[in-house]
């Protein structure tokens, strides 16, 4: 059974390099091959599921070692997978989303005449993230991480036409290097300091390691989660990413990829609890992002960029709940399954609308949609109602216990960490219900586009419905399932251990304020953009308004800092070279070339000269010789 | 009579050799000044073999004369090809080695 595991790669491996190779003929059956790999990898996925819920709950780790990959002395490096409760529940989520969202892609990318090389990078995508959640070392997982990187870019870009694409997806590669700097660092570190890369022996060291170099681990390992979850200070990638197709926004910028990073610090719990002080860096930036995100969700009227927003908003979530150390394990990777299903389904929605409104992302130019695309406006309502935590829902038993892990954190940190979780509740209440309102209800506020074409809203074909469908129902159903009982608990527990904590306000006090919470944001959204009709044009809006539509002022920020700093550093460089390095250089060769300038002359060409100097010389050499004689 | 008076009109008929070579422009009087040269040294040579009451340095001059011998008949028709070419003896004109 355990050999099945590199099959999980091997068939979108085998998929991409057929379809990226494979050339025009494979034009007309490119996406049947793609979408047929990726679900050969989720059957495999349910397969080894299946098996593993056959071990005791303590053995349930398979391990398969394919080959050495680099054997030295003192450094070895193996291409061997590790599949354990934690690695199950990803590669579950990748393929499961993964193949709907290749199903979608069939209808969305219809007309694109490059829909062949689309599914052989979705297939690359799948193939780098799985390599990445069941690597059973930090070497192997910097390949997948570095993969996942590259189909990101290639996917952001893949309208490359459009220069506004082209930008984003470099913008996303280079600020992700940032973040994979940190984890090649990291990793570097984790050598020196262990002789190994390998998780097992690792995580399972910690305790003999001082907590100075543990802490640089962990810092090292959260800028690289930093930069592929989109974390604040290097979350600006994100809403430029929306450039992409619609499913590679479903697929990489809200379900999987982005979720990486909460991966890592969970994969790496052992560090981060041996290191107070990296945890708490990872608390501040998840709680730091989650308001962000929310904020920034709350002013923009590109649907996609108000999802994306939501997205850095919910993935702050996950990694406050990851920095909590055991308490909040368990329900990081929760809210990341449930928010993989409510978030993909948001933005499968979200194309859809746009499929039908001639690619318009305003917001303010939908409106009253929902008599348009009853199915797109059902399955978008439920994942709207997930997300926003309606009780019963997916979202209202993953977040209720991240807000409840928050609280029992314990002492000060716990009551500010609890309520910045609290407060993102509503907010997320908030801007989710104005996407609502601004896109299904109210007036109809469309025009005709650049080109004159009236758009004709219609509901989408069913190979984009039914992933949608099927989406909801995991929106609806999935968090009750995971949450009764505390299965997902049991499940998880063996490998990132689980640790009740000591809450200082019972359960149903905090579900009790979550619902007020979401209740207040709701209805103040309903208040602004449910009561009264919307504008077409954006009115000025408040200062916070204005800066949350400039993303809160995060590409400024980097432009002053980073982009000018750069320049006066290059510029000064550039001096330095052209004054200092150049001007010793190009100042040996003038005086060089003056002095031959200078001795040419002597080359006459009249024989008496050639005669003085002889004559001259062979003075100089008797007088020397006299001279020396002499003396 | 003293042989270093020799040596003086050896060293005055160099110089006035040296002096020919480094001044005049035309190439036969230039040639003669170099076998003025050439004599001068042999002079020298025979003086001091005189002096030294040995006969190495008689042996030399021999060896010059044979030398200016071919030197002669090489340098002769150089300065003829010259002329023919140029239409002057001037060594001035033959300064094609510059740049």
């Amino acid at each position: 059974m355990e050999n099945l595991i590199a099959l999980l790669v091997a068939a979108p491996l085998l998929g991409a390099a057929v379809l990226l190779c494979g050339g025009r003929r494979l034009d007309r059956a490119g996406h049947w091959i793609g979408t047929l790999l990726a679900a050969a990898s989720f059957v495999v996925g349910v397969v080894l599921f299946s098996a593993m819920l056959g071990y005791e709950a303590e053995a349930r780790t398979m391990r398969q070692h394919l080959f050495s990959w680099i054997p030295v002395e003192g450094f070895q490096a193996d291409i061997a997978f590790q599949l354990d409760q934690l690695s199950m529940t990803f590669v579950l989520l990748i393929t499961g989303v993964g193949t709907l969202i290749h199903i979608y892609s069939i209808g969305y990318m219809e007309h694109d005449e490059r829909r062949r090389r689309f599914f052989g990078y979705l297939n690359l995508f799948l193939a780098a993230m799985l390599l990445l959640v069941i690597a059973d070392n930090y070497l192997l997982l910097y390949v997948g991480w570095e993969g996942v990187g590259l189909a990101s870019y290639l996917l952001i870009g893949f309208w490359q036409h459009k220069p506004s694409a082209a930008t984003a997806a470099k913008k996303a590669f280079l600020v992700n290097r940032v973040g994979d700097m940190g984890l090649s660092v990291a990793i570097m570190l984790m050598f020196t300091t262990f002789g190994t890369f390998a998780f097992g022996p690792v995580l399972s060291a910690t305790g003999e390691t001082s907590e100075g170099k543990l802490t640089a681990i962990g810092l090292m390992l959260l800028l690289a989660a930093c930069g592929k979850s989109a974390q604040v200070p290097l979350q600006s990638w994100l809403g430029d990413a929306m450039e992409g197709p619609t499913p590679v926004s479903a697929l990489i910028h809200a379900a999987t990829m982005v979720t990486a990073g909460v991966y890592l610090i969970v994969r790496s719990g052992a560090i981060f609890d041996a290191a107070p002080d990296a945890q708490l860096a990872v608390v501040v930036v998840g709680a730091v992002t989650l308001l962000f995100g929310a904020i920034v969700g709350c002013a923009k009227d590109d649907i996609k960029k108000a999802l994306a927003g939501s997205t850095m908003s919910q993935i702050g979530y996950m990694i406050l709940a990851a920095g909590l150390g055991p308490i909040g394990y368990v329900f990081a990777i929760m809210h990341l399954v449930t928010h993989g299903f409510f978030k993909a389904g948001l933005f499968l929605g979200a194309g859809s609308v746009m499929h039908g409104m001639n690619d318009e992302v305003d917001m303010r130019k939908y409106g009253g949609l929902r008599k348009y695309m009853p199915v797109t406006f059902v399955t978008f309502g439920l994942g709207y109602l997930a997300i926003i935590g309606f009780p019963g829902l997916s979202g209202f038993f993953s977040k209720d216990k991240i807000i409840e892990a928050a609280f029992a954190k314990g002492g000060t940190e716990g009551w500010i960490l609890g309520s910045v979780a609290l407060l993102g509740a509503g907010i997320t209440a908030f801007y989710m219900t104005r996407v609502m309102l601004m896109t299904f209800f109210g007036e109809k506020r469309w025009q005709p586009d650049a080109e004159g074409r009236e758009p004709h809203p219609h509901e989408s074909p069913k190979s984009m419905t039914i992933p949608m469908i099927v989406l909801a129902f995991g929106s609806v159903f999935a968090g009750g399932f995971f949450a009764i009982g505390d299965r997902f608990t049991h499940w998880l527990e063996p490998v990132t251990r689980y640790d009740h904590g000591h809450a200082p306000v019972s359960a149903a006090t905090v579900t009790g304020a979550t619902m007020v919470v979401l209740l207040a944001g709701a209805a103040l959204a309903w208040a602004m953009y449910g009561r009264r009709p919307i504008p077409v044009v954006a009115p000025r809006g408040s200062l916070l308004t204005r800066a949350a539509r400039r993303d809160l002022l995060q590409d400024d920020f980097n432009h002053v800092v980073l982009v000018r700093g750069g320049e006066h550093l290059t510029r000064s460089l550039v001096y330095v070279d052209h004054s200092l390095v150049d001007g010793v250089v190009n100042g040996t060769a003038a005086s060089f070339g003056g002095l031959s300038g200078r001795l040419r002359k002597l080359q006459n060409g009249y024989a008496r000269t050639y005669a003085v100097s002889m004559f001259g010389g062979t003075a100089v050499l008797i007088a020397a010789t006299l001279l020396m004689r002499a003396v | 009579m003293n042989p270093v008076n020799y040596l003086y009109l050896a060293a005055l008929l160099f110089t006035i050799g040296a002096s020919g070579v480094l001044v005049r422009r035309n190439a036969i009087v230039v040639f003669m000044c170099v076998e003025l040269m050439l004599n001068a040294c042999n002079l020298a040579l025979v003086t001091f073999s005189r002096m030294h009451g040995n006969l190495d340095g008689q042996i030399v001059a021999f060896f010059t004369m044979v030398v200016a011998a071919a030197e002669v008949v090489v340098g002769l028709a150089i300065i003829v090809s010259l002329f023919r070419s140029r239409h002057s003896a001037s060594v001035d004109d033959a300064s094609l080695m510059k740049l």
